[in-house]
């Protein structure tokens, strides 16, 4: 694994896959949303209301799912020093925000007609809004500092201590009597909502998780080529002064690479 | 043992001498409790009612705002730095810092929680459990902020970030305190409460002096 997590190898790899990830997460998600908001049956309490769960339910995996990532890529970052694994950390959390917020809202939008309110102090609702703190906390954290690399260093030590809040999240609807109901997918005794509905659920369910690579992949690759341009600048590539024959400038470019890439 | 207990005299000593922090602290506390009663009025049955709840929302804002103070003075002027090279392990010397911290904020909040609690009409039978569960869940405030308290240091704006940084991990102590009141006003046992209160203080025993002994290795490198 750590072959590929070298800088070069990674921007290669991912340029190669980056087309074919777009293609798929794009087919995935026209076949998701028509599957859902159209081709679906309609709840027969709910109505068409139901249609909802199929952004609401991904999008709060997919936050659960962000922070687990961001937690590991902490972890790993701290056990093996890795620069990648920082800027993954990073890279994740604005995304894993965002899931979750658009998990609060939808979740909202959803309450409103079904429970007659638009918030409730429900553990579920209460620790998917922790998430959503300690999520602004670790992006605060992580730039607070002149020195980068103490930021994410920091920002891994957050992410791992806040690691504690993502089993809260899951059972909370196991351990307290909340008005959230409770899993109907992720089961021991396997899933309890019909196979019309589950497909296009599991179809969004992977549209969003392509839809966080292709933007993780994105701006792992616009922090890399940030550095790879200070790391230049700061070698004098684009002095006036310095000498732009193809060889020097190709010199400095793999000398820039390497200081971008730390070790 | 040595080590911990001279960063634990060094720390109480350096409190007693400057005196005014554990006094802010407790005043910060009287203060904030003193709000609410003008924000929601002066209605005897609303204010028994949300007794507990606004005790531990200001018991949990006073330990906060103490915890700059607990490493950022001695990470200004190199202590930090030198306690990290003494020979003693690290983590000990956080458990000692931390436990000073304790002493001076933790331990003057449980003594001035009972007075606010009168002020605020909460019932008689309340006042042991509340002191119980300060009494447990204020050491598990100390442990948990001092992570956040390491992670700020030399960070720009540290004062309003660890805020960011700690309140949400302070959330557990706040949900199982209140219930733990909550349980004894309804007049049920609350055992179980205080026992998840117990949970949370040893997991945090074991876990935050790594933690921020970690934070404070890189905060000086």
């Amino acid at each position: 694994m750590h072959r590929f997590a070298k800088p070069s190898v990674f921007l290669k790899l991912t340029g190669a896959m980056m087309p074919w990830m777009v293609t798929l997460t794009v087919i995935l998600t026209v076949v998701g949303l028509y599957l859902a908001l159209f081709a679906s049956p309609v709840d027969y309490q709910q109505g068409s209301t139901v249609r909802i769960m199929y952004i609401h339910v991904p999008a709060a995996w997919m936050g659960l799912f962000c922070y687990i990532g961001m937690a590991a890529c902490g972890a790993m970052s701290l056990i093996w020093k890795h620069p990648l694994a920082d800027i993954c950390a990073r890279a994740t959390a604005p995304i894993g925000a965002t899931f979750t917020a658009l998990t609060l809202i939808s979740g909202s939008l959803w309450g409103e007609p079904m429970w007659g309110t638009w918030w409730v102090w429900d553990a579920r609702l209460t620790s998917m809004l922790i998430l959503l703190f300690l999520y602004l906390g670790y992006i605060a954290l992580v730039n607070a500092f002149d020195d980068p690399e103490r930021g994410s260093k920091a920002g891994s030590a957050l992410a791992l201590v806040g690691a504690i809040n993502v089993p809260i999240v899951k059972f909370s609807v196991d351990w307290w009597n909340t008005l959230h109901q409770p899993a109907s997918v992720a089961r021991m005794d396997g899933p309890s909502i019909d196979p019309s509905m589950l497909a296009p659920l599991l179809i969004m369910a992977f549209a969003f998780t392509g839809y966080y690579f292709i933007v993780l992949v994105l701006r792992v690759r616009l922090e890399l080529n940030q550095r790879r341009i200070r790391a230049l600048q700061l070698s004098g590539v684009f002095d006036d002064r310095a000498p732009t024959s193809g060889d020097d400038s190709n010199l400095a470019y793999d000398q820039g690479h390497n200081a971008g890439a730390g070790k | 043992m040595n080590a911990f207990v001279a960063i634990l005299r060094r720390d109480l000593r350096l409190a007693m001498r400057q005196g005014a922090d554990s006094v802010m602290v407790v005043a910060f506390f009287i203060v904030t409790t003193t709000l609410f009663p003008f924000g929601v009025g002066p209605e005897v049955n609303i204010l028994a009612r949300i007794a507990s709840g606004v005790i531990w929302v200001a018991a949990l804002l006073a330990a906060m705002l103490s915890l700059e103070r607990v490493f950022q003075t001695d990470y200004e002027d190199g202590t930090l730095e030198l306690l990290t090279l003494s020979p003693a392990p690290l983590e000990l010397l956080v458990l000692g810092k931390v436990c000073a911290h304790w002493l001076t904020t933790g331990l003057p909040l449980i003594m001035a929680a009972p007075i606010m609690a009168v002020m605020l009409n909460m019932d008689q039978n309340g006042f042991a459990t509340l002191m119980i569960a300060m009494l447990i869940g204020t050491p598990a405030l100390s442990l948990i902020g001092a992570i956040g308290a390491a992670l700020i240091l030399g960070a720009r704006r540290g004062g309003v970030l660890v805020s960011l940084l700690v309140l949400p991990l302070y959330i557990p102590v706040l949900i199982f305190g209140a219930g733990a009141v909550e349980a004894a006003l309804l007049g049920i046992s609350a055992q179980a409460q205080l026992q998840i209160m117990g949970a949370i203080l040893l997991l945090s025993l074991a876990a935050a002096p790594f933690a921020t002994a970690h934070a404070i290795r890189q905060a000086v490198e």
